[in-house]
């Protein structure tokens, strides 16, 4: 357990420090989303119909930013090799790195959500299910986001295939997570948080064993 | 059938199937595409355009087949670690990628006089560009690592999970109100449509299938002999 929190602080610790990106995927979340009204127009009744798709979409791309690097630094510099020595398997380290990345990016983005939601015109009923589902969505996107990642640990540029990989995965949290944005903005229940929920519980359950299992055979020795 | 899985026996037992098969893919297709084209009557409330149906139709069941079959070979490939089984998934894709973009294609081409417009963003259609996306990603990635074994596990297990979630990508654009029609030919109390359609329709299917085992084969048989090509330089000491 105190090899896990090891593990998950010094990632954290490496994420906040110079050259680390949880502030650069923060800060390109909120550029990003300020930028869609500039190329749509300033009509806040369109923008807070689309404000839910243009957040998830923000998210999307910005937690990808970060992820190229979730495994690779470490492949690099050799450190990848000594935390699969370590006693922790490295199942519990892919789950550790899954976390430290959600809790550098996917946490920071629905912390600020709500300041989006306001540039979009949002009406208030609709913060709750913006918050809501960044909080439980967002782990998908680390969670999946970490099985691309480890699969092309092998590749010299893995960051630039990255994406094609990772987002038609991640489609189904898009469209429940936007979809139930939606469904608040017109009063709607539809269940979108429900499969949200389940399509977020399994990706972090099983993402951990499938990434350890692709990470495996990268290691020396 | 593991004893097909010697590459010199499957290049002996392939090399006669294959012009059997060739030429049944091409008659099945020549017969289904005169059925279909000229001897069936248009359709009464869509006239002519429902012909592009016995193009349609199959060419979605097979991308859908291809990347079942993608997957099932790239499982087999990494957990028997057989390298035909990698080779099978590596030349399955483009094939695939190609049955889907020609499903996309004659969807739209379809859509345009039905529904008025080239692209909705219906379910049927979003999750078929997604399945397009995920054999460029799996194209992609086999060729962004350069050495065999790791590329042919990596890509394996993206071919998995990408089959796990499939049926979730599907199930979740459904979400948005189709305008796709529903199942007519595999559903409880039989086919719903008329069997002069049925008929073409059938020998399409059975003639794309064919078509794509022939093509499938070829590949395999070609990424066969180019290893051997490539070893026997290797042998020589040339550079290659």
């Amino acid at each position: 357990m105190s090899a896990f929190v090891a593990l998950l602080g010094r990632d954290i610790r490496l994420a906040f420090r110079a050259g680390g990106g949880a502030m650069l995927a923060l800060a390109f979340f909120i550029v990003m989303a300020a930028l869609i009204p500039l190329g749509i127009g300033p009509d806040l009744k369109l923008l807070a119909k689309v404000a839910g798709g243009v957040v998830w979409s923000a998210a999307l791309l910005a937690a990808l930013l970060s992820l190229d690097r979730l495994f690779q630094a470490d492949y690099e510099d050799g450190s990848l090799d000594l935390i699969a020595l370590s006693p922790l398997p490295l199942e519990a380290a892919s789950f550790a790195k899954i976390a430290a990345h959600w809790l550098t990016t996917g946490l920071p983005l629905t912390v600020v959500s709500p300041l989006l939601g306001l540039l979009y015109g949002l009406p208030p009923a609709a913060y709750p299910a913006l918050v809501l589902s960044l909080l439980i969505g967002t782990p998908a996107i680390s969670a999946i986001g970490a099985v691309g990642a480890s699969l092309t640990l092998p590749v010299r540029r893995g960051g630039l295939i990255l994406p094609l990989l990772v987002l038609p995965l991640v489609t189904p949290a898009l469209i429940f997570g936007a979809g139930a944005i939606s469904a608040a903005l017109n009063g709607l229940s539809n269940g979108a948080f429900g499969l949200l929920c389940a399509f977020s519980f399994v990706a972090v359950i099983v993402s951990p064993f499938i990434t350890a299992f692709a990470v495996r055979p990268n290691l020396a020795g | 059938m593991f004893q097909y899985a010697n590459p010199a026996r499957f290049m002996a037992l392939s090399g006669r199937v294959l012009p059997w098969l060739a030429v049944a893919a091409g008659l099945l297709l020549a017969a289904g595409l005169y059925l279909g084209l000229i001897a069936s009557p248009p359709d009464y409330q869509q006239g002519d355009t429902v012909r592009i149906m016995y193009v349609h139709v199959p060419a979605a069941w097979c991308a859908m087949m291809i990347y079942a079959l993608m997957a099932l070979s790239a499982a087999i490939g990494l957990i028997n670690r057989h390298p035909l089984a990698d080779l099978a998934a590596k030349t399955a894709a483009p094939l695939g990628a190609l049955f889907t973009a020609l499903a996309l294609i004659t969807g739209s081409l379809w859509g345009k006089p039905m529904w008025g417009a080239w692209w909705v963003w219906d379910g049927r259609l979003t999750s078929f560009l997604i399945l397009l996306f995920l054999y460029l990603g799996y194209i992609a990635l086999w060729n962004a690592i350069e050495d065999e074994v790791p590329a042919a596990r990596a890509t394996a297990v993206l071919a998995i999970v990408g089959a796990v979630n499939l049926p979730i990508i599907e199930f979740s654009v459904r979400w948005w109100t189709t305008l796709h029609q529903g199942e007519s030919i595999i559903r409880a109390g039989g086919p719903s449509i008329a069997a002069v359609f049925l008929w073409p329709l059938f020998l399409m299917a059975l003639g794309y299938t064919l078509l794509f085992f022939t093509l499938w084969i070829v590949r395999i048989r070609t990424e066969i002999l180019a290893r051997r090509a490539r070893s026997l330089i290797l042998a020589e000491g040339g550079a290659a």
